[in-house]
């Protein structure tokens, strides 16, 4: 009857009592909001589509490095079944869904992303954050391809340096300094922004690879340095007093969750914290559906969201914050009618727009297996070195013809068996001579994983919006992505992928083989997990869904964290930065927002 | 702890309601009053230490003092009765006499006696001025109406006047008479162990009949499916190893630079300790450590050299990520089993749950992490549990007796029917 009366929509949504806070999402951004908020003395409730996480009854010690389960199966993801995307190349493409996890990997369930990630915690570099007019100055508008729609953010990085310091100290960073307050220091990234002060922890000890890779950088006259890394280098309490114990290289980190308390994530920082505090409450296995919104349009009242059992409940909130993954704020917004969405012919709107990935590539090399024993095994998610040379604007770009780049490194973070087969050319796919090249190779093969990691600048054509044909299974329309590689990432890969194979050459390979980028984009290939932009922050309505403290333009009191807000992608990892941006949006609400509730920037 | 007085406040509101809507009654006759605010606080600072909500609060209902949880005898379960002001199914009818005489006297209203899962032959170590302050807190407490019928017992253990042997045998009634040889935090050390914070209770041996071994006082005992250890100041099985402010740590937080609470004593921890002052916690580790084994350590035979290379095999494999090769853990993370009185104890019966069971540590304010060891019972042999259980208790300096599979399969048998 309840189920029937529902398809007839004669059930109206049940109403929740009301709380100051609604935050969609249970995962990085979420829980800093929520402990933000709720330290401000605020009611609030956070919503999560996924279920309960924590290592001891998810991931626990005894079987969480099982690669078939986690890896290949994808135990920790969002289950396209319950919601997927459609995909297309080009605008004149029919899109289609996707049905298995390719390109990238949606996160789900409490923790979100922090759970399975790597924990390369990095900062932008301050030029990032002021890409458009740094280019444009540099080497003038011209120098950008036409269809090129990078913009600057609207907030500096001096601005966000005590948030990204906020993030690094919670999570408990191990990394080098190469820059403190205006001083380069040896051994860390001479091209960072100033930090104010030293990661919390050292960086982790380097495995022989790592070691062997920094060296021969080093005689090519580089400066390499640590990946900055929430795998503990040693035990560690952070400000919350939430303890972390040292990381034991078990290389089972990405795509895995951590059941040695040793990397960075919710669970091992704020999650404990937050759960004590009698104001926060949160709701897992809830799918939120839409943003309620008052008849102005301009004041959002509410969430509705499904639970488990198909009922349909309102949670009505003075403040709405969306902190689900990228693709998902996006969709949330474009479901409920927020803002105005993009499109491409007429080049407006704002919802949907300047959406971007990554661009990756890598290279396998061969060494002499009498000479070097690499033990892959050992290993940790951000284990690495790496250099900053050919990141962003760091080299000058004039006389190859294309912006942006990235971090390269040799980054290897396991040596797990079902993945880690490197064959050299030629070797037969199966069989007999397969499985002997394997075993000749494992221990002196290197694979470094996500090796050059190049930034996606956002183009007219690529973008999302709501699919015309495809729905989940609430009826609700899918997001639909349409995206490819344009020439200017693809020279910068090529470029990048050469230096990067140089310096394998160097440190004694007998065969490198050079992964570039190669168009089309394809959405069945793992890149990276780094969706970025959708709802973008900036200073003009015009060109962006978010003002500068990622408040909606169009609705005061609806906040978007996250990836969705970066106007382009850069050569890093996001999660440093969306981190940073969820402080700096909660000490605005704190600071600002709660004393005189409304735009925090008049247009 | 702006959360407890706010429950207090409404139960404050709730007994004025009360006191407003109903004629007096034989209890709040001539009853010290719940205005009296330092009254008040004293009563509920004891009803802290003595962890009265342990017992009289059932943790799958959200009604305080309400009672109904069962508390396992080794005669069968009694259930905790209800202790809010309700007049019919509480004890708001009971003469603060008969309020005294069942903390003091073990007896009920009625002037039947009460089995010693109250721990009353502890209690009796507090004044009647005491009693009556944790009777002054339980009145501002909401009245709940929720009947609980104690006696779950089987016979002919559920014939009261059985009990008189018991009193005869095992109850010294009496306050605790302070030895003036000693310095005061001994004194309220030894009032708070072997007065209202009940130590004994759990943590020392136990006769046929259920009554301490007054001899081998908190040598350890084993209870509600763990080994409550010996917390004397022995070493290795007691707190040896341990300085005064490691024991302080871990009786305010739940953890120490060694060890992390688990089972019962993390709810006590959760409900009782974490919430006393500094210096009776002080005081307490004083007399602890002061406390010393009157039994000869058993002496065991060296556990064989197969279990030892089996167990170390397993050790190394599965648990030395965590507690280190040495046994010395992470501080305040992983406990230390090389400084773990629960591993050294001649008892294995807590090393066999946790490993069988895993364990989840008690999270409080100041230690908000809560880390939890993992289940292994689905994953090793009774043989292999019995190898590296042995292993543990016979390495890096501890001496304890072998672990055999069938000591697992019975422990197995037990935990089958427990919860966690």
């Amino acid at each position: 009857m309840d189920a029937a009366a529902r398809l007839m929509g004669t059930v109206m949504a049940r109403k929740l009592p009301g709380k100051d806070v609604a935050i969609v999402g249970l995962g990085w951004t979420g829980s800093i909001l929520a402990h933000e908020l709720t330290d401000a003395g605020l009611e609030v409730v956070a919503i999560e589509r996924g279920p309960w996480r924590d290592a001891a009854t998810k991931y626990s010690v005894n079987y969480a490095q099982d690669e078939l389960r986690y890896r290949i199966r994808h135990d920790l993801f969002l289950r396209p079944a319950q919601t997927t995307f459609t995909f297309r190349n080009k605008m004149s493409e029919t899109a289609l869904p996707i049905r298995t996890w390719g390109a990238f990997m949606p996160p789900n369930g409490v923790g979100g992303g922090g759970v399975h990630w790597n924990a390369e915690t990095w900062r932008f570099l301050p030029s990032d954050f002021v890409l458009r007019s740094h280019l444009i100055e540099r080497y003038g508008a011209g120098f950008l391809p036409q269809d090129m729609t990078i913009q600057d953010w609207g907030v500096a990085y001096d601005e966000l340096e005590p948030h990204y310091d906020a993030f690094e100290y919670l999570c408990g960073t191990s990394g080098t300094a190469g820059n403190l307050k205006g001083q380069i220091q040896e051994g860390g990234n001479p091209f960072e922004g100033p930090r104010s002060r030293p990661y919390p922890n050292p960086a982790q000890e380097q495995p022989f690879s790592h070691a062997l890779f920094a060296k021969a950088a080093r005689e090519l006259g580089y400066k390499p340095f640590p990946q900055p890394s929430g795998n503990m280098s040693r035990p560690y309490t952070n400000p919350l007093g939430v303890r972390l114990g040292p990381c034991t290289y078990c290389g089972f980190c990405e795509w895995f969750g951590c059941a040695n308390y040793s990397k960075a994530s919710p669970q091992t920082t704020i999650l404990p914290v937050l759960l004590r505090k009698s104001s926060f409450q949160a709701r897992d296995n809830c799918e939120v559906t839409r943003i309620n919104m008052d008849p102005s349009g301009k004041r959002a009242t509410g969430v509705t969201f499904v639970d488990a059992s198909g009922e349909e409940w309102e949670q009505p909130a003075e403040l709405v914050i969306l902190c689900a993954y990228t693709i998902f704020n996006v969709r949330l917004m474009l479901l409920s009618g927020i803002g105005k969405p993009y499109d491409p012919v007429k080049n407006e709107g704002v919802i949907g727009r300047n959406f971007t990935h990554q661009t990756i590539s890598d290279v396998v090399s061969f060494f002499d297996r009498s000479k070097f024993i690499f033990n892959p095994f050992i290993a940790s998610g951000s284990i690495g070195m790496c250099i900053d040379e050919f990141n962003g604007d760091n080299f000058d770009h004039g006389p190859h013809g294309f912006v942006g780049g990235g971090y390269m490194g040799q980054v290897q973070t396991n040596g797990r068996p079902i993945e880690t087969t490197p064959v050299p050319p030629g070797t037969p796919s199966w069989g007999a001579k397969w499985k002997r090249a394997v075993r000749d190779n494992y221990l002196s093969a290197l694979v470094p994983g996500t090796g050059v990691h190049g930034s996606m600048y956002s183009y007219r054509d690529v973008y999302v919006d709501l699919d015309p044909t495809y729905k989940d299974h609430l009826g609700l329309p899918l997001l639909r992505i349409t995206m490819d590689f344009h020439d200017n990432e693809l020279k910068q890969n090529a470029f990048l992928t050469d230096r990067f194979a140089e310096i394998f050459q160097a440190m004694g390979a007998q065969q490198v083989v050079k992964q570039s980028r190669k168009a089309p984009y394809d959405i069945t290939k793992y890149q990276t997990t780094h969706l970025c932009g959708g709802a973008v922050m900036g200073s003009d309505p015009k060109t962006s869904a978010l003002n500068r403290y990622q408040q909606s333009w169009d609705v005061p009191n609806l906040f978007v964290m996250g990836a969705s807000a970066f106007p382009q992608n850069a050569g890093y990892n996001p999660t440093g930065t969306l981190a940073a941006l969820a402080f700096w949006s909660a000490a605005a609400i704190r600071s600002s927002y709660l004393k005189n509730p409304g735009p925090l920037v008049h247009a | 702890m702006p959360r407890r007085n706010t429950a207090t406040g409404l139960g404050l509101a709730a007994a004025a309601l009360a006191a407003i809507a109903l004629p007096r009654t034989a209890g709040s006759e001539g009853s010290m009053t719940t205005q009296d605010f330092s009254l008040v606080e004293q009563g509920r600072y004891l009803t802290t230490i003595a962890d009265c909500a342990s017992c009289h609060t059932d943790p799958s209902r959200p009604l305080p003092f309400a009672g109904g949880r069962p508390i396992e005898t080794p005669f069968g379960n009694v259930l905790a009765p209800n202790i809010t002001p309700d007049r019919e199914t509480g004890i708001g009818g009971w003469t603060d006499a008969a309020f005294d005489a069942a903390l003091r006297r073990g007896r009920d209203d009625k002037g039947h006696l009460l089995y010693p899962a109250m721990p009353f032959a502890y209690y009796t170590k507090m004044s009647k001025q005491e009693v009556l302050a944790i009777r002054a807190y339980l009145n501002t407490l909401a009245p709940v109406r929720h009947k609980v019928v104690a006696n779950q017992l089987p016979f002919p253990f559920d014939i009261r006047t059985g009990m008189r042997v018991w009193d005869a045998l095992y109850f010294q009634e009496g306050e605790l008479r302070p030895d003036p040889s000693r310095p005061a935090d001994w004194n309220r050390g030894a009032y708070l162990v072997e007065g209202p914070g009940h130590c004994g209770a759990c943590h020392t041996p136990k006769t046929m009949l259920g009554g301490d071994k007054s001899d081998e006082k908190l040598e350890g005992y084993a209870v509600q499916g763990w080994f409550a250890p010996d917390i004397t100041g022995n070493k290795p099985h007691g707190l040896g190893s341990w300085s005064k402010e490691d024991i302080v740590a871990y009786l305010k937080t739940g953890h120490n630079r060694f060890d992390a609470a688990t089972g019962p004593m993390a709810e006590e921890i959760s409900i009782s300790s974490s919430k006393m002052s500094e210096a009776d916690l002080e005081a307490i580790a004083t007399y602890l450590k002061d406390q010393r084994d009157h039994a000869e350590a058993a002496q065991s035979s060296a556990p064989g050299k197969s279990a030892m290379a089996a167990g170390g095999a397993i050790y190394k494999d599965l648990c030395s990520a965590c507690h280190k090769a040495d046994g010395t853990g992470v501080p305040y993370l992983m406990p230390s089993l090389a400084a773990s009185p629960a591993v050294a104890s001649s008892d294995p019966t807590t090393i066999l749950r946790v490993l069988l069971r895993g364990a989840q540590s008690v999270a409080t304010a100041s230690e908000p992490t809560g880390p939890t060891m993992p289940a292994f019972g689905w994953q090793l042999s009774d043989a292999q549990i019995a190898a590296v259980a042995t292993y543990i208790r016979n390495s890096w300096g501890h001496a304890a007796p072998a672990v055999t599979a069938g000591m697992v399969r019975r422990s197995r048998r037990d935990l089958a029917g427990r919860s966690d």
